[in-house]
């Protein structure tokens, strides 16, 4: 586990000009979230310019703002898209894709499905707070079922998508959820995910009190970081669970690790092949 | 005196030229996704980038993500592009708005197929003009090109993507499908014949670089991500730090600075040819295709003793508004074929302001303007 402190992260990781006050709300968890990666970037050593930080649109895809990296915050849904381009033009840069659970599973379902299939050495993580947070709490895909929100008045009808299994089923190379109440087992998490290659996915469990609690009888922020408390469990002792009590639980931990080389990988690999064969051909 | 090397005559269908123009200049990455009838593009592409240095080649799960690709591409300093046609360059507005925010060069080839929706597939269009100036959200400056025959192709591709990388913005190649599906004689030019222009990188070191600086031309230099310069990309309107701003002094600048850049630059950008313009009484203004058709239709007219003329639009937009301006002092009919119910004839109606007469002829049932139909209107006067 990295052992850098507060201070030092600040001074090291964020831009201080004009970039604070940052735009979230109290007891939002993202900054949790940002907090872990810095903190895993830090532990692996990897250089600040070898770090290329893309996000979607959301209150998530406003964090890269915050982080003295390289950051490109790109459309809504497509922050995947814009990393497969620049990990395929650069393989040595460490390519990050930070999502909401809207702008990942709904707008980018396409490209998530695409990237974990092709296997392209790209971190992504999904900032899953179940609902739409920057527009106003409106149903997300991961909304579950029963849940009001602003666009489901009446209780969510629709069933929610579970990540793990769409990107494990999509192919991804490794899969793992975490949540930011259990903050050093995502760290953990985190640091593999970015050491892996191909394309790996960490699902982070982040509350939005202000879009999704008050409307389901979460009093505080408080209260949505007990509920993860009580909820997470890890995958292990999950299996483990009768079928009964699995109902409520969420499983947390590493579901998938097959390590397959990336997408990247295999390409140039190839290329230089091709371009030996050449030179040997002759001229 | 060393004789200069013969050029390579080569036999190309204008798609093929295409990828020999952004090959020339540069490009080592495409990403893409299958459309007619711009898919040879992509084809080829596909079997020459593997085999060059460092040449990537994407086949994409749709357009929005073949342009996001291409994005991220150029962003670590490649010269990038994709290629589409009606419906998939539709899909790539969203993301190509980002590519004029953001100020990131890449080539758009957009081969017009006949529309609206899957419309036509594969018979030829211009009904994608007006989509190429407006389809992205917001005011924005464009710079969009054309070409009439297949060496055009090679030498516009090649021009499209010098624009991008000199003025840091997508260039938009539309294509129709008869330029796109003919195959001619083209010359492949030798290297140092053509210029091929690569962004200004900066020069002063990371803490002093402002991503979205003010500079002479307008146009700010770009590093390539991963090179030591860290700044922040976004579609949201930034400051000169690329940091999200409402600040309203901070939005006109940015506006007009991306407006400028490529405003001020007419004489570089607008690009025509005219064809017995200097004494002509009519003219026949058009594009694509549709030009040579054109072209046969002036020569037939002068030969019936009527002082016809061409100008020929290599670029629509910014629409080459100086040289019609000219040919407005002494024709009193300018006549406008197009493939389209009358995109372009919309633009030269707004530099004429009446001072000539202006016919067009428009035709959308998949077929091409004919020279006989063209020098029926010249010969009305
Ligand atoms: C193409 C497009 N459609 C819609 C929007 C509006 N929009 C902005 S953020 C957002 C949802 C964000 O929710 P989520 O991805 O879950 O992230 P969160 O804000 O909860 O972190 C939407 C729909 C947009 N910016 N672009
Ligand atoms: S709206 Fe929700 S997700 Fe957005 S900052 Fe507030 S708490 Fe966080």
């Amino acid at each position: 586990m990295s052992n850098i402190t507060g201070n030092e992260i600040i001074h090291q990781y964020l831009r201080h000009n004009k970039k604070f006050p940052h735009v979230l709300c109290a007891g939002c968890g993202h900054g949790i979230v940002l907090g872990t990666l810095i903190r895993s970037i830090h532990a692996l050593g990897i250089p600040k310019d070898d770090v290329v930080v893309v996000a979607g649109i959301g209150c998530s895809g406003r964090l890269a703002v915050y982080v003295d990296f390289n950051t490109v915050h790109t459309t809504h849904g497509r922050a995947l898209s814009f990393a497969t381009g620049i990990k395929m033009s650069n393989p040595k840069l460490h390519v990050i894709a930070l999502m909401g659970d809207g702008d990942a599973l709904s707008i980018g379902g396409n490209h998530l499905i695409h990237a974990a299939r092709r296997n392209i050495g790209v971190t992504a993580m999904i900032l899953n707070n179940n609902i739409y947070g920057m527009t106003g709490g409106q149903s997300s895909p991961a909304t579950p079922e029963g849940a009001t929100t602003m666009t489901n008045p009446y209780g969510q009808l629709d069933h929610s998508f579970d990540t793990v299994e769409l990107a494990k089923g999509a192919g991804a190379n490794y899969v793992a959820r975490g949540t930011v109440f259990h903050v050093n087992r995502l760290e953990k998490i985190m640091m593999e995910a970015l050491e892996r290659p191909g394309f790996s996915l960490v699902e982070a469990i982040t509350p939005c009190h202000t879009q999704f609690g008050r409307k389901n009888k979460y009093k505080s922020p408080v209260d949505m970081y007990k509920w993860l408390k009580s909820t997470a469990i890890p995958v292990e002792r999950f299996n483990e669970l009768p079928a009964d009590k699995r109902v409520d639980r969420m499983p947390i931990g590493v579901f998938v690790d097959r390590g397959k080389p990336g997408y990247e990988e295999l390409y140039y690999a190839r290329q230089e092949r091709f371009l030996a064969q050449a030179a040997k051909g002759g001229k | 005196m060393p004789r200069p090397k013969k050029r390579t005559e080569i036999f190309a269908l204008g798609n093929e030229a295409v990828v020999e123009g952004a090959l020339l200049a540069g490009c080592t990455f495409f990403g893409g996704y299958p459309i007619t009838p711009s898919s040879e593009i992509m084809e080829i592409m596909a079997a020459r980038l593997p085999h060059m240095e460092n040449g990537v080649f994407m086949q994409m799960e749709d357009e929005i993500a073949s342009m996001g690709a291409v994005i991220g591409a150029s962003l670590t300093g490649r010269k990038a592009m994709t290629a589409t046609s009606g419906p998939g360059f539709s899909l790539m507005q969203e993301n190509l708005g980002y590519a004029v925010m953001a100020e990131t060069p890449m080539v758009l080839v957009n081969v017009m197929r006949g529309g609206p929706s899957t419309g036509l597939p594969t018979s030829p269009a211009q009904g994608d003009v007006q989509q190429a100036r407006w389809g992205t959200h917001g005011d924005h400056p464009i710079i969009v090109l054309s070409a009439s025959n297949v060496q055009e192709c090679l030498d516009m591709t090649i021009t499209a993507f010098n624009m991008a990388e000199k003025y840091r913005t997508p260039v938009i190649l539309l294509l129709d499908e008869v330029t796109s599906h003919t195959r001619e004689k083209i010359e492949l030019p030798n290297e140092g014949e053509y210029e091929v222009f690569s962004r200004t990188v900066p020069s002063m070191p990371p803490e002093w670089y402002k991503p979205y600086e003010e500079t002479v031309r307008g146009v700010p230099p770009m590093p390539p991500i991963g090179s030591g310069y860290r700044f922040h990309v976004t579609g949201l309107t930034h400051d000169r730090n690329g940091f999200p701003t409402q600040r309203p002094e901070e939005v006109v600048e940015l506006m007009e600075r991306i407006h400028r850049k490529i405003d001020q630059f007419f004489y570089d950008i607008q690009l025509v040819e005219e064809i017995m313009t200097d004494d002509c009484d009519v003219c026949v203004i058009a594009y694509g295709s549709v030009a040579r058709s054109a072209e046969l239709a002036v020569r037939q007219a002068r030969s019936n003793g009527v002082k016809a003329g061409l100008l020929k639009l290599m670029t629509l937009f910014p629409y080459p508004r100086r040289q019609t301006e000219k040919i407005l002092a002494r024709a009193k009919t300018l006549v406008v074929p197009e493939m389209n119910m009358g995109q372009m004839s919309r633009e030269v109606k707004r530099v004429n302001m009446g001072h000539a007469a202006v016919r067009t002829i428009n035709r959308v049932d998949g077929q091409i303007v004919t020279p006989s139909e063209i020098l029926k209107v010249i010969m009305q006067g």
